[in-house]
């Protein structure tokens, strides 16, 4: 099955294709925009700036401290570097040199996590960005951005910019079906977006959970459960106010994330529920494990990230209620 | 005419400064400050470095970035006695709610321009520094000041390789070149050396100067800045003396990261007022 077929979600290109023309389309209209690279500009797409703007695109090379550190003082020089390379050569490589000189030093510098997540596929565990929530959640300066779709991606690119202070943006190699319509998308940071609207139960998915979730939606309908969908683009700030809101709603919560459950989406969502507004709650991620080399498809199978397995969660949140 | 005796006298205050900040504290590496102080005050008070304290974030300021950030001491002191804030704020080093801070933070004082103290970071922030001087039609300089132990980081030499390729003239490094890291001699616990042919290997032009001379620091300071032309970047190597200016601590390594007590406090501010 495809990603948001039951739902009826329109397909797209990949994720990827989408961050790059939507970094291309900033780049033309703000040129404080600078673009750092860790020589994958062609698999994060971010080369598109390249071609256009060679002045304001820096290949540092196979050298993720020195990029983060460059980008760092192009910020300190009232420039915006986005700082581009795989989630986990970024957030393992760097880790240090993003806490020192972007998240203590509070800069307004953007770090773009690409090839997030477990659908990266063949390539295998050593590539993929499993853990890049749990990681960039321990710099508590840092926004937390995760675009679901094509119209949000490029919101949250636009955001990402127009945010003063540092900013991770997930990118993903992976196709994620139309959520918005293209000039219709209300992202803003902070700002959970109510997809579908359910009284039964609310799922709250972040990336590509997000049409999964829609999917799950249109599946529990004909069993009538009436499920609310959230997109939860923003990790942090955390929407405490529509999660609450949802909870008290729906009385029962799934949260789906492509990454570890540990230190998650969920994980922190659970602890906004837990002190506001307590109940049931079911989590589709991954559990305590990585994850080989596959087809995306398969592994989605595999490793429990697809709408069925959502749809299991969310009966088991709405048993847990009675 | 540079008076080189204000300067000897300014370096000799600024220890003074660094001994009271350190041992009030009752921590801090003072050794590692009191090897760099000829360094920062041939930059600051030479006259080679071009800086507003009163407009301390000037567009076109020389930027000065304090790698080895376990020297913030030196940092804080060097820029009150150049006018960017009362020295009075020296005394509150390490204090709750006090922006001095132990290890500087971008920003939290007039003057500090970047975050450190894991080591091995200033240089890349120096080369975005740079980056930013060719976008923005600026033409300042940028110095950067190395512990010869940081330079067993592997980000110091990926900084390295990318200056040069990216022909980043206006970049400045000084090695505070003390033969000592934390826990030993650096001949023993690495080998760092050969440290010019290194250094040139990657495509920097090296000075060697002797890091306790301000003639020598100047000469040097001036001569790299007139090669920029080359189109490379530059360090300067300067051969220091670790807790130079107080002669127990210069003859102990482990003083390393350690205030001085109150009694050795005495003893070495006798020396520093002796030398007056
Ligand atoms: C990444 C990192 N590792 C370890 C330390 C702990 N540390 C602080 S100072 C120091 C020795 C530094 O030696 P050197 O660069 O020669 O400076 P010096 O004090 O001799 O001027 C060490 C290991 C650190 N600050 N950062
Ligand atoms: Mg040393």
């Amino acid at each position: 099955m495809q990603l948001g077929e039951k739902a009826g979600l329109k397909p797209s290109v990949p994720l990827r294709d989408v961050f790059g023309d939507a970094l291309l389309a900033l780049a033309r209209e703000n040129p404080q925009v600078v673009v750092l690279d860790g020589d994958l500009g062609n698999s994060t797409k971010a080369e598109k700036v390249r071609f256009e703007f060679p002045e304001r695109f820096f290949n540092i090379g196979i050298a993720e401290s020195n990029l983060v550190g460059v980008g760092a003082g192009l910020a300190a020089c009232d420039l915006i570097p986005f700082i581009v390379s795989f989630s986990s050569f970024l957030l393992c490589n760097a880790y240090d040199q993003i806490r020192l000189s972007i998240a203590i030093s509070n800069i307004n510098a953007k770090v773009v996590g690409s090839h997030g997540g477990i659908t990266l596929g063949k390539d295998g565990p050593t590539q993929m960005g499993i853990e890049d929530f749990a990681l960039v959640g321990g710099f508590p300066t840092f926004a937390i951005l995760v675009p679901s779709d094509p119209a949000s991606m490029h919101k949250a690119v636009r955001a990402a910019a127009e945010h003063e202070g540092p900013v991770f943006l997930r990118s993903s190699r992976i196709a994620m079906p139309h959520i918005y319509p293209m000039d219709d998308c209300p992202f803003a940071i902070g700002k959970a977006s109510v997809v579908r609207d359910g009284g039964d139960v609310a799922i709250v998915g972040s990336g590509m959970m997000v049409a999964a979730g829609l999917d799950a939606a249109a599946m529990l309908a004909a069993d009538g459960i009436d499920a609310r969908v959230i997109d939860l683009h923003t990790i942090r700030p955390m929407d405490v106010e529509t999660l609450v809101t949802a909870a008290r709603d729906t009385g029962a919560l799934v949260c789906a994330e492509e990454h570890l459950l540990h230190g998650g989406m969920g994980s922190n969502v659970a602890r906004v529920i837990a002190e506001y507004h307590a109940v049931p709650m079911r989590f589709v991620g991954l559990a305590d494990t990585y994850v080989e080399s596959a087809d995306p498809a398969d592994l989605l199978v595999k490793y429990h990230l697809t709408a069925d397995d959502i749809v299991t969660a969310a009966r088991a949140a709405v048993d847990a209620k009675r | 005419m540079t008076d080189f005796d204000a300067m000897r006298e300014k370096a000799r205050q600024i220890r003074l400064d660094i001994l009271e900040m350190t041992t009030k504290a009752g921590s801090g590496h003072p050794s590692s400050s009191w090897s760099a102080t000829d360094i920062a005050v041939a930059l600051f008070f030479g006259g080679a470095l071009r800086y507003r304290p009163d407009d301390p974030w000037w567009a076109e300021r020389d930027r000065f970035i304090m790698s080895k950030g376990h020297a913030a001491p030196l940092l804080y002191a060097v820029l009150a006695h150049a006018g960017y804030f009362d020295r009075d704020e020296l005394w509150t080093l390490r204090e709750i709610d006090s922006p001095v801070q132990g290890h500087p933070i971008q920003g939290l004082m007039p003057g500090v321009e970047a975050t450190t103290g894991s080591l091995g970071q200033g240089l890349s922030l120096g080369i975005g520094h740079i980056f930013g001087a060719r976008l923005n039609n600026l033409d300042y300089r940028v110095w950067v000041l190395l512990g010869d132990g940081e330079c067993e980081a592997g980000q110091i030499w990926e900084a390295a390789m990318a200056a040069s390729h990216f022909n980043c003239h206006k970049l400045h490094a000084i090695l505070d070149y003390n033969k000592y890291q934390e826990t030993g001699p650096i001949s023993r616990e690495m080998a760092l050396e050969p440290l010019v042919e290194k250094w040139r290997s990657f495509g920097w032009h090296v000075e060697e100067a002797n890091g306790h001379d301000l003639e020598d620091l100047l000469a040097k300071i001036e001569l790299v800045q007139m090669l920029e032309p080359t189109g490379q970047p530059s360090i300067i190597i300067a051969h220091t003396i670790k807790g130079k200016g107080v002669s127990f601590v210069e003859a102990d390594f482990t003083f390393h990261g350690r205030a001085l007590k109150p009694d050795q406090a005495d003893k070495a501010r006798e020396e520093l007022n002796a030398a007056r």
